[in-house]
């Protein structure tokens, strides 16, 4: 399989009054239509990694290492990463409801994305945002697009911040926390959903999350990290049969199941 | 902006009774502000020689009674008012364009170029105004304009303050990631998803200005730096009528009741529009 994304030596730090090293010399591979999950507990590094990447640290951090997309590198080329993301790299927020903005029809900001990432007129945009909002499995996209952001329901919303990243059509999605902010039942269509989509249309993901529920139902690889390294790389059903590194040890154990409550 | 905002927004307001004849008493005074002086017999500069300091009532014509030139005070006071509230409003919407530029660009952009562009604001607070519309006055003679110049000089500095708090706020939000990654330039994530989500605040802080602008205007006027004779402003009217206050009190009276009403209303409807448009009860 040809590689899609490439990441060497990434170091992500932050400046300030105590300097704080985020992401630690991490190597990680994504290929063509690979799904890949970063596990991990929160404040390990796993979001700075996906925003390095992306070119959207905040003001204060620093990354140094390697990020190719297709062999082109990413880190420290704005113009490189403003024409891959959006269009070749889709990115689906942690608060997914909150990447619409909202006093913005939802069509509006579907079609403004389909304007610039692929240069399409108003017309072709328009379409392709009903389709976007088709894809993310929103019922009655034409209407959706008229609506506005609070008007939907939490996993609704999800679905429509889904359709944004999806507009263009990316070959990989980057999905941060996805599920975290929605309650069960929403969880498992959104997991479908996602599943659905790399499936059907051979887009890899790169996921982080710290669920290994949603771990077990999208991953095909996983990857392990601790306090800004990779501390384990596995395949999905090798890491669930029995990691090798304690701390994964640890994380798989600490999932909570009914058994001992009843 | 939102429209279902809009709608919650539009309910509040119209469960709030008070706020809805505030609203009633400013179209009415606006209207008779802008047709007023051509409906009614006099201009506002005309002299009735036959009837000078006659009180309210007491001449055909003269509903509100004459000052001591024997011109209308009726169609002097809305002649004022007509004056007054074009300055307030084109001194808001110069505070309103101004400020919310600058202080949703400061604030976006963060770091240096909002230090400098915030000392400046600064520095332009510190300077007193008074002082600062004498040395208009001085260069560019008494005019509306040169009012309207001075008050907008200052009125966008606040509003700048507030926009760029709000921006700042805005900035950490995934709505504006999103937008990037979407392929948005700085400048249209200002004006397409920073500028729409402060509509609320700005109406607010917009609607408590005008009131702010008629307050300066008049005691500008009061003062003589302001709008000048023959032309009409409420505030040089207050300072005519209280120069006759003893002999011909409706002078004082008319253009007084005027200014305090509608400084009232537009300030009643300020804080009713800031509990519409709370954040925090959508």
């Amino acid at each position: 399989m040809s590689t899609l994304l490439e990441v060497r030596g990434l170091t992500v730090e932050f400046s300030g009054q105590r300097a704080l090293r985020a992401v630690d010399a991490v190597d990680l591979r994504v290929a063509a239509g690979e799904r890949l999950a970063i596990v991990g507990e929160s404040g390990c590094g796993k979001t700075q990694l996906l925003l390095a990447c992306t070119g959207l640290l905040a003001a204060n951090g620093r990354a140094q290492g390697s990020v190719r997309f297709e062999g082109r590198e990413l880190l420290g080329e704005p113009e490189a990463v403003g024409a891959a993301r959006g269009r070749d790299i889709g990115f689906v927020f942690q608060d997914a409801g909150g990447s619409l903005t909202p006093h913005r029809r939802i069509g509006d900001q579907l079609v403004e994305v389909a304007e610039l990432t692929l240069g399409l007129s108003r017309d072709q945009a328009r379409r392709e945002a009903a389709a976007a909002l088709e894809r993310a499995g929103l019922p009655d996209a034409r209407s959706r697009l008229a609506q506005y952001p609070h008007e939907l329901s939490g996993g609704m919303r999800q679905r429509a911040a889904i359709a944004l990243a999806l507009v263009a059509r990316p070959k990989l999605l980057f999905a941060d926390e996805p599920t975290t902010a929605l309650d069960v039942t929403v969880q498992a269509g959104i997991l479908e959903l996602i599943e659905s989509l790399c499936r059907d249309s051979g887009m890899s993901l790169l996921l982080v999350t710290h669920d290994l529920g949603v771990v077990a139902a999208l991953a095909d690889r996983i990857a392990v990290m601790q306090s800004g390294r990779i501390v384990e790389s596995a395949t999905a059903a090798e890491f669930m049969r029995g990691p090798k590194e304690a701390y994964s040890r640890s994380l798989l154990e600490s999932v909570l199941t009914l058994e001992g409550v009843a | 902006m939102s429209l279902g905002l809009w709608r919650d927004a539009r309910a509040a307001l119209a469960a709030d009774r008070f706020a809805l004849g505030c609203l009633a008493v400013l179209a009415t005074l606006g209207v008779a502000a802008i047709a007023g002086p051509w409906l009614l017999d006099y201009r506002e500069d005309e002299i009735d020689w036959a009837n000078m300091a006659v009180p309210p009532l007491a001449s055909p014509g003269h509903w509100l009674g004459t000052d001591r030139l024997g011109r209308d005070v009726l169609v002097r006071t809305l002649h004022g008012l007509r004056v007054s509230l074009a300055i307030a409003l084109a001194a808001t919407l110069v505070a309103v364009v101004i400020g919310v530029a600058w202080g949703a660009f400061a604030g976006y952009r963060r770091g240096r170029t909002d230090a400098l562009m915030m000392r400046f604001v600064d520095v332009l607070y510190s300077l007193p105004q008074v002082f600062f519309v004498i040395i208009l006055t001085v260069v560019f003679g008494r005019s509306p304009l040169t009012v309207l110049l001075a008050i907008g000089a200052f009125g966008w500095l606040t509003m700048a303050r507030i926009v760029r708090g709000q921006a700042m706020a805005l900035r950490e939000r995934e709505f504006i990631d999103a937008a990037i990654v979407g392929g948005a330039t700085p400048a249209r994530i200002v004006v397409r998803h920073v500028i729409p989500n402060l509509a609320g605040p700005v109406i607010v802080y917009a609607t408590l200005t005008l009131p702010q602008v008629i307050l300066v205007e008049s005691f500008l006027s009061f003062l003589g730096i302001g709008i000048q004779e023959p032309l009409a402003s409420l505030g040089n009217l207050v300072a005519e009528g209280a120069a006759e206050m003893e002999t011909a009190p409706w002078m004082l009276a008319v253009p007084a009741a005027c200014l305090m009403l509608v400084v009232f209303c537009f300030n009643f409807l300020g804080d009713s529009l800031r509990d519409a448009l709370d954040p925090r009860d959508r």
